[in-house]
């Protein structure tokens, strides 16, 4: 039984091998908003028909997938946090940073709108009344992009949200969507990228309350990790993935992809 | 258990070599626990040949001492040489068949293979055991759904199957039918008239009788008596052994 | 509720539907732990076979530490696994986080420390019972291992389940090391994360049933097996 059992063990592993091994395809560190808005499903079937390469997302928070990309564990970092961006390619780990594409944050709540914020397009206005008004406000508290953005957001309307943690403002350290389903369940506003939110299915009563803030612009950057840093890079798939997202031909596919005839980003790569 | 040749348990002429892991000396020994000395100074010695019964009342060690004689266990002190070496030395070269026999979760022929590989003997020799014990037919059987005779015969030939130079049994046919103590007595008496050296802790004395050459007769923690069956069994010369004969003594 | 009775339906039609995808999350999720398993019954099996059988010294500690180890943290596996996997990590060069070999390294640990600490219970109480059958025979320490772990065979399926039952559930470890990627890394726990992630509840749910049906239909090949050991006296 030992023998055969070994013999298994071998064969399982053996089988296991090779899989990520293949010279054509390439791990993208992402934020978990492009993938759970199926925009990766849509776009990596067009590449991968033009280039042959096979391209593997590990979604995870912005801060994660930066953490893991200084690791070496990955070919290209697409995220959304430009200060964090900027610094990791100043540290050497990426060769450059272009802007991708675009789409916004937007507060939801439930229709009851305890806060009275439904309608408003101030963010600092609105998280004022939120906290004011004691109401529950659920928060990655990940240190993603969408953290990051929200706590610029509070910074900026001068509320120390310590001071309510695990009273009205209540951390989940968790993704978008677990963060949603949370939030949803207690009756919370969230804050969350319009892309994950058009396409999440979990919605129950909940609405749009805060909206069409020029604050709450959220940008996509793409950056190759760079092969000084990280020798185990596949260099080549990596650029070729990059350039093409940021190509005409990148880009319309980017503004072709829509749920419910919603489009959910906007390309906004510098013209080549 | 009428697939045991019938052998009539008769001495067929002079004996075959002695066995070379005799004389067996026991110098007072002591097996204690705690406060409880069951064995209190055995004193023993067993020539080269033939079958010794151990005999005396329940409760008195008889057992103990037997797994003391093949080294499972050690006594609190004491000395035991087999032809001038310890138990311990010799296990390999004994064999031992146990009241209750302890058989592998297998079928019949595997139980025998499994002594027989890890003995690194011929495993052609299994099939032969099996016939001898009259097995065969069960082969594949599981070996636990075997009755109690059939559990203890395979037992006996599991022990046979490394050719031991002493054969210890204990009490090996205390729950049988007559009919399968008869078939492992007969399967003794063969391995006794071969050369091998028996040792037996047996109540029955009709069994003792037909078996064993001479008697060590246990009482209160010693050896009262150490005799030839043909003198034991119709003049015991102790108060003991004669209330244990004549069924006055069992505890 | 009305979730509940969506999903089971969902569960159904996925299923019938011969969706390839799901089969592939599947394949992936039973090779992983499978694997993982027969590596940890590999490991783990002697250990605890040996460790049935052996009395030293400090022997109480390592019995305590076996079973503590069993309560391992499948994220804190998950987390040790990456540092040595990731590229940077000391094991980096080997290439191997976020592939299926990596997974099944993870779950290994996680789990060889079970098979190993229940082995070593069935195995003790049945050396209880060979143990004098065992020195009469002057058997090795290697026939000895050898001989109860062939004879523990039935009970020792059911440990190996427990090991697998623990490794198919898990998510913490395989989503860290594996990083759920779409038809390389995704097994049934991860899938379920994912769609629970997107708000998916009624297809994360369904997922959740058809991994359920899994490990029920593996539980009964194995009650059926050992039902015929038991038949036989084996068990």
């Amino acid at each position: 039984m030992l023998n055969k059992m070994f013999k298994a063990a071998i064969a399982a592993l053996c089988l296991a091998g090779p899989a990520a091994a293949q010279d054509s395809s390439i791990i993208v560190q992402s934020t978990t908003s492009t993938a759970n808005s199926g925009l990766y499903d849509y776009l990596l079937p067009i590449f991968k028909d033009e280039s042959g390469i096979t391209v593997n997302v590990v979604a995870v928070g912005t801060g994660q997938a930066i953490k893991n990309a200084r690791n070496c564990d990955g070919d290209v970092l697409l995220v959304h946090a430009k200060p964090a961006e900027e610094k990791f390619v100043a540290d050497g780990f990426g060769t450059s940073r272009t802007d991708l594409m675009y789409n916004d944050f937007i507060i939801v709540g439930p229709a009851s709108d305890p806060a009275g914020v439904a309608g408003m397009s101030d963010a600092k206005a609105a998280l004022t009344k939120i906290a004011e008004a004691g109401a529950l406000f659920a928060s990655r508290g990940d240190d993603s992009g969408t953290h990051k953005k929200e706590r610029a957001l509070w910074k900026a309307a001068g509320i120390d949200t310590t001071q309510g943690s695990g009273e009205w403002y209540r951390e989940t350290g968790s993704g978008m969507g677990a963060t949603l389903n949370a939030g949803i369940g207690m009756g919370a506003y969230v804050m969350t990228d319009r892309a994950t939110w058009i396409s999440f299915a979990n919605k129950q009563d909940y609405v749009i309350a805060v909206e069409g803030d020029t604050e709450m612009f959220n940008q996509y950057g793409v950056i190759p990790v760079n092969p000084e840093k990280c020798p185990s890079v596949n260099v080549e798939a990596a650029q070729t993935f990059a350039d093409w997202l940021l190509s005409a031909d990148g880009q319309a596919a980017i503004a072709a992809y829509k749920v419910d005839d919603q489009q959910l980003f906007f390309p906004n790569a510098p013209a080549q | 258990m009428s697939d045991v040749r019938a052998i009539p348990l008769v001495r067929q002429g002079a004996r075959p070599v002695a066995c070379p892991l005799m004389p067996l000396e026991v110098r007072d020994l002591v097996l204690g626990f705690g406060d409880t000395v069951v064995l209190n100074g055995i004193d023993l010695e067993l020539g080269a040949e033939g079958c010794t019964a151990i005999m005396g009342p329940n409760g008195v060690g008889k057992s103990l001492l037997l797994k003391l004689l093949h080294g499972l266990i050690e006594p609190t002190s004491g000395r035991i040489s087999w032809a001038g070496q310890r138990p311990g030395a010799v296990i390999a070269r004994q064999a031992m068949v146990f009241q209750k026999p302890v058989l592998l979760r297998r079928t019949v022929a595997a139980n025998l293979d499994f002594v027989v590989r890890t003995r690194g003997l011929d495993r052609s020799r299994v099939h032969a055991l099996l016939d001898h014990v009259g097995l065969a037919h069960k082969a594949d059987h599981p070996a636990r759904r075997l009755s109690g005779g059939e559990a203890q015969r395979l037992a006996l030939a599991r022990a046979l199957a490394i050719d031991p130079e002493v054969l210890f049994l204990d009490e090996p046919t205390a729950s049988l039918d007559p009919a399968s103590a008869h078939a492992i007595e007969t399967i003794v008496g063969q391995a006794r008239d071969r050369g091998m050296r028996v040792i037996l802790v047996t109540h029955d004395v009709g069994q003792a009788k037909r078996l064993a050459d001479d008697v060590v007769f246990l009482n209160r923690g010693r050896v009262v008596e150490a005799a030839p069956a043909t003198t034991f069994f119709p003049i015991p010369q102790s108060q003991a052994a004669r209330d244990y004969l004549t069924g006055k003594l069992v505890f | 509720m009305q979730d509940i009775g969506q999903a089971l339906s969902l569960a159904f039609a996925l299923v019938m539907s011969g969706d390839g995808d799901l089969y592939e999350i599947v394949a992936l999720s039973l090779r992983v732990s499978l694997s993982a398993m027969a590596v940890a019954c590999l490991i783990g099996l002697p250990v605890g076979a040996l460790v049935a059988i052996s009395r030293f010294r400090g022997r109480g500690l390592v019995l305590v530490v076996m079973n503590a180890l069993m309560g391992l943290p499948p994220v804190v596996v998950g987390l040790l696994v990456y540092l040595h996997f990731s590229r940077a990590g000391p094991l980096g060069f080997l290439g191997l986080l976020y592939t299926p070999t990596a997974m099944i390294v993870a779950q290994t640990i996680l789990i060889a420390p079970i098979v190993a600490a229940l082995s070593r219970q069935v195995l003790e109480d049945l050396n209880g019972e060979y143990a004098e059958q065992f020195r009469s025979l002057a058997l090795s320490r290697r026939h000895m291992v050898g001989a109860l772990l062939w004879d523990a065979r039935y009970s020792l399926m059911t440990v190996a389940l427990a090991g697998f039952g623990r490794a198919v559930a898990e998510v913490g470890a395989v989503i860290i090391v594996g990083g759920n990627i779409d038809h390389l890394t995704r097994v049934m726990t991860t899938a379920i994360a994912l769609e629970t992630s997107k708000g998916e509840l009624a297809l994360a749910l369904a997922l959740g049933i058809v991994l359920l049906a899994i490990a029920l239909g593996v539980n009964a090949a194995v009650h059926l097996l050992r039902q015929t050991g038991a038949r036989l006296a084996y068990v």
